[in-house]
């Protein structure tokens, strides 16, 4: 069973109040690490056998279409062994 | 006149918008989100609520029912259609409207009773208005926050398409304080607050959001 991997992410100039929240509260963690946090989402598509050029080519067409918004996200598609 | 109202699962205020179509003298008419049928009407309100749970992203799933695709194509062809809060939403992501809505700035779900300024009284939902004129109307959302590109906020600017913005602090981190925008042909309108809360001060606010029902009667008949 293969998968497909679509992850979608926040344009960089769209606010990311999320993002921000969970950076804020890291510190008071005592995890000092981070300079920034952008939340983002993860699609795990299950596929027969190993994902094809087609069905990537599918998804990126889903993603552009359903899974991301283009005017606000950004997206990645990646198979996944 | 007939202003059909949707209803998709999820919709929490299909049933005031419909009550003030009616008592603005129109006649509301429910359309079921699985139907591609609009049954005749005139005009189109998308009222709010939470469509299929807000899942993926507000109004992302709504904008594939069955009765979107002949509103985006009834919309095309000039008919008006007034998407509210969660039907904002919708006509973003359908792409009948420029920009989408994230989450509020600070992340809190707001509810209270909003100053607003109509800067565009030329659409087909806000003629009813002067412009510059003052209303308070709810405002209650999650994902209200307006975001675009600069080119776009820029075009939206120029060509006077920010029907109302938002008086003193903005409330949900939208730019420019956009609280409304219209399509360059001011058949559609989007609002995150909620004209149809205010049609009496019985149970609302004021009485200032009826101007939305009333302005798109007059667009009708002209």
């Amino acid at each position: 069973m293969g998968k497909i991997i679509v992850e979608v992410m926040l344009k960089p100039e769209i606010l990311d109040p999320q993002g921000v929240a969970v950076s804020a509260a890291l510190p008071r963690l005592g995890f000092t690490f981070a300079k920034s946090v952008r939340q983002g989402k993860r699609f795990e598509i299950e596929v027969d056998g190993l994902p094809t050029q087609a069905q990537l080519a599918e998804v990126e067409k889903a993603a552009e279409k359903l899974l991301a918004n283009p005017v606000i996200e950004t997206f990645v598609v990646k198979a996944e062994k | 006149m007939k202003v059909g109202v949707v209803t998709f699962p999820g919709t929490l205020d299909d049933r005031d918008a419909a009550r003030a179509v009616n008592a603005a003298g129109a006649s509301a008419l429910a359309l079921w989100h699985g139907d591609a049928d609009l049954m005749g009407v005139d005009a189109v309100v998308l009222p709010g609520g939470f469509s299929y749970g807000d899942y993926l992203r507000c109004g992302a799933i709504s904008r594939f029912a069955p009765v979107m695709e002949k509103i985006i194509d009834a919309a095309n062809g000039g008919m008006p259609v007034l998407g509210i809060c969660n039907g904002f939403q919708v006509l973003c992501e359908a792409h009948l409207l420029p920009g989408a809505l994230t989450r509020n700035h600070e992340l809190h779900f707001l509810c209270r009773d909003q100053k607003l300024v109509i800067e565009n009284n030329s659409t087909a939902w806000t003629s009813s208005y002067s412009k510059g004129q003052e209303i308070i109307i709810p405002l209650k959302n999650g994902e209200g926050s307006f975001q675009c590109d600069d080119q776009t906020l820029a075009a939206l600017e120029s060509e006077g398409r920010i029907i109302a913005r938002y008086v003193g602090e903005d409330p949900n981190g939208s730019r420019n304080l956009i609280a409304g925008i219209t399509n360059e042909r001011g058949n559609v309108v989007g609002l995150m607050p909620h004209p149809e809360h205010a049609i009496d001060t019985l149970t609302g606010p004021s009485a200032d959001g009826i101007g939305f029902f009333t302005s798109v009667l007059k667009a009708m008949v002209k």
